[in-house]
């Protein structure tokens, strides 16, 4: 039986996570030119907002078509709130200060939201169980689909079509493409420079959260550490695919999704590399194809130039 | 400029003064609390309280707490009130070696129960050896932990202040081996583990055991136990034609894997050691999980007669949490550092002797009681003597008896 299809589905999945995540790095940075570390704690609380709508808020045995909707909007909002707190209270006091002083509060930041779910959430010092989409999983061909990853096929798609169309048809993603290209001239333009930070920031979240959904769904569980790994994955893919470009985060996220799962599967079949192949190298060799793409392409794959600004 | 250097100085030396009388208060307090009931005898806790795998931490704290109490109320030790002092260590090696230094440097602590992680045992077992303190473990399996790197070939007692009360990876992979390949009939296994010293260690062990039976290895994987994500892997396993999983690891990351292997496909069922022997290893896997099998130390805690007691009072205890699958392992850990104390009060006329910590190290060698799990005692490595096994499976949604055994080897 051939599988690979299925590794390829099963990398593409969670590239695409990674992709959603690392959207929220490279608006961010594309604007700012600040690295939020804290955005996979945005992540997770994006997450544990859907799981208070469903335990805390739905009445019992609702059902999930009903309850999704609804926990994709309380995702959003508590993930976005959290942004944009983070960007009023903890970046913006900074944004005049030494491009260090906003990446240690974001490290920092990153801590306290971590430990503020652990402390305060209810039972959260473990792993919480996510409620779960019914129904069994789909074959097509030899490839089977979890209904779990439905929504995450579904929604980083639709999510890339909304953020394409609003960066380039709306007045606020004209406004923000102009910030990014030169902030001083922006605001001499007429860009309110200080909302469309905003913007970046709350947009960021908004598909942070949705990941966060997609995450809960996928794997049936969270807990206030999920966000740091997968936001350094995402960051990561952010630079694969080109640190500012919002599609080549996307693309990074699903290289990279796809170079470990690849990487975990056959590795191991190449003669004299068996010991090279398991999970745990998986990420040894996601970074190797890292450092080999910036090698050849500094600015990652779909990146422009920034050689002015680095 | 000079005055005000001055005032800095004098700042700063009040702010040091301060501190060290904070510190010299609370030693202070624990004096009152000697006053009342004679001696009072610090028994330390080291266990993961939070994350992962905190639901196996707190039944090993709340069972120590509820030995100290027992032996309180029953005045089993005279003139000498035993309470518990807990620290967390997050499974982290580094955590553990912290809480290790804060236990030998506070005077009263005479025995340590603890911890969960192998991993973390070693990072403490020095610390504690330099300080003659005794450090019972109701969970490590390692065997490489009592018996020296080289236990395969050739046994060397490391710590003589190390003991456990858990049976060791050594006869639980091989014990898992057995069943699978004599009880169960499956003959083509995919061994994964997570690279840690018990999940490695015990799917070395159960690696070995199985091929000398005649099974066949289809597959071996490591994962990284970071990871949620193992949809390469289960695809891998359902490839590989497997009629069984055997992964050495902890419930944490054995719930998800279980979970995609079966959603990969793979209807086989997922067997591990102890460390998947949780409630939350079900929670996490889903309702797929029913037929996955775990071995754990000792006979079920709730069918041993010896049990009825503590399952009893830990109930009317009140705590919050269940006490798990190192709850009656801890309790008698906790219950041999007792023994210990008591053996040592006894010889020295009812008194503490100056020399407590090294006593009570070279007592524990020679305790021997009639505990929850069973006899307790140690052997010449500080393992334990009972070396009885469950398997247990996954059976509407909890986890239940298949059989018991003793291993012999």
């Amino acid at each position: 039986m051939n599988e690979l299809p299925q590794q390829l589905v099963n990398g593409l999945l969670l590239g695409s996570m990674y992709g959603l995540v690392a959207i929220g790095y490279t608006m961010v940075y594309g604007i700012v030119q600040l690295i939020n570390f804290a955005h996979g704690e945005i992540f997770m609380t994006g997450a544990f907002g859907a799981l208070t709508v469903y335990v805390y808020i739905l009445p019992g045995g609702t059902s999930m078509w009903v309850a999704l909707p609804l926990m994709l909007i309380g995702a959003i909002i508590v993930a976005v709130l959290v942004a944009v707190g983070a960007e009023r209270f903890a970046y913006r006091p900074l944004r005049t200060a030494p491009r260090l002083a906003p990446l240690i509060t974001a490290i920092g930041l990153s801590l306290a939201l971590q430990q503020a779910v652990w402390a305060w959430y209810p039972e959260a010092k473990s792993a919480r169980t996510f409620p779960q989409i019914p129904g069994g999983p789909f074959h097509i061909g030899n490839v089977t689909i979890q209904t779990g990853d439905i929504f995450l096929l579904a929604a980083a798609p639709i999510s890339m079509a909304v953020l394409a169309y609003f960066v380039m048809k709306t007045r606020t993603g004209r406004g923000m493409q102009a910030t990014a290209q030169d902030p001083d001239t922006a605001k001499l333009m007429g860009v309110n420079t200080d909302r469309i930070i905003v913007v970046a920031f709350a947009l960021g979240a908004a598909f942070a959260a949705v990941g966060g959904v997609a995450y809960g769904l996928k794997y049936g569980q969270i807990d206030f550490r999920m966000g740091f790994i997968l936001g350094l994955k995402a960051f990561t893919a952010a630079v694969l695919g080109g640190i500012g470009n919002i599609y080549g985060a996307m693309i990074g996220g699903i290289v990279l999704g796809i170079a470990e799962t690849l990487a975990t599967a056959y590795i191991s079949d190449i003669p004299g590399m068996d010991k090279f192949g398991s999970q745990s190298w998986a990420d040894v060799w996601a970074f190797v194809l890292l450092i080999l793409v910036l090698l050849f392409r500094p600015q990652g794959l779909l990146g422009e130039r920034v050689a002015d600004r680095a | 400029m000079r005055q005000r250097s001055l005032i800095a100085i004098t700042a700063a030396l009040a702010a040091g003064a301060l501190t060290l009388t904070a510190c010299g208060s609370r030693g202070g307090d624990k004096g009152s609390d000697s006053g009342k009931g004679g001696t009072t005898v610090t028994i330390g806790v080291d266990a993961p309280l939070t994350g992962d795998l905190s639901a196996l931490g707190l039944g090993i704290k709340n069972s120590a707490d509820l030995a100290a109490k027992t032996a309180n109320k029953k005045n089993y030790v005279k003139g000498v009130t035993f309470k518990i002092e807990a620290r967390d260590d997050q499974a982290q090696p580094s955590s553990g070696q912290q809480n290790a230094t804060a236990l030998v440097a506070d005077k009263n602590v005479l025995g340590v129960v603890g911890p969960l992680n192998s991993s973390v045992a070693e990072s403490m077992q020095k610390v504690f050896d330099d300080a003659k303190l005794v450090e019972v473990s109701p969970a490590n399996t390692g065997p490489a932990l009592t018996q020296g790197p080289d236990w395969r070939t050739k046994k060397v007692r490391q710590f003589k202040s190390y003991f456990r009360t858990a049976t060791t990876d050594a006869i639980q992979g091989p014990f898992a081996a057995q069943y699978l390949y004599n009880d169960a009939k499956k003959k083509k296994v995919f061994v994964i583990d997570d690279k840690k010293t018990y999940g490695a260690g015990l799917a070395g062990t159960f690696t070995d055991e199985f091929k000398k039976l005649g099974g066949k290895i289809v597959g071996t994987e490591h994962i990284n136990p970071d990871a949620k994500d193992f949809s390469a892997i289960a695809t891998e396993v359902k490839k590989s034609g497997a009629d069984v999983v055997y992964y050495g690891g902890e419930y944490p990351q054995a719930g998800p894997l279980s979970k995609q292997i079966k959603a990969a496909g793979a209807k086989i069922p997922l067997v591990g050691g102890d460390g998947i022997y949780d409630p939350t290893f079900i929670k996490l896997a889903g309702a797929d999980s029913t037929g996955d099998l775990a071995t754990s130390v000792g006979a079920p805690v709730e069918s041993l007669p010896s049990a009825k007691q503590f399952v009893a009072d830990y109930k009317a205890a009140g705590y919050k949490d269940e006490y798990a699958a190192y709850g009656g392992y801890s309790y008698d850990s906790a219950w041999a550092i007792i023994e210990a104390v008591k053996k040592v009060v006894d010889d020295n006329g009812g008194k503490l002797p100056d020399d407590a910590r090294a006593k009570v190290t070279a007592a524990m060698q020679n305790v021997s009681f009639d505990g929850v799990t069973g006899k307790v005692s140690f052997d010449e490595f500080g393992d334990a003597t009972n070396k009885q096994l469950t398997v247990y499976a996954v059976k509407n949604g909890a986890w239940a008896a298949e059989k018991s055994g003793t291993y012999t080897g």
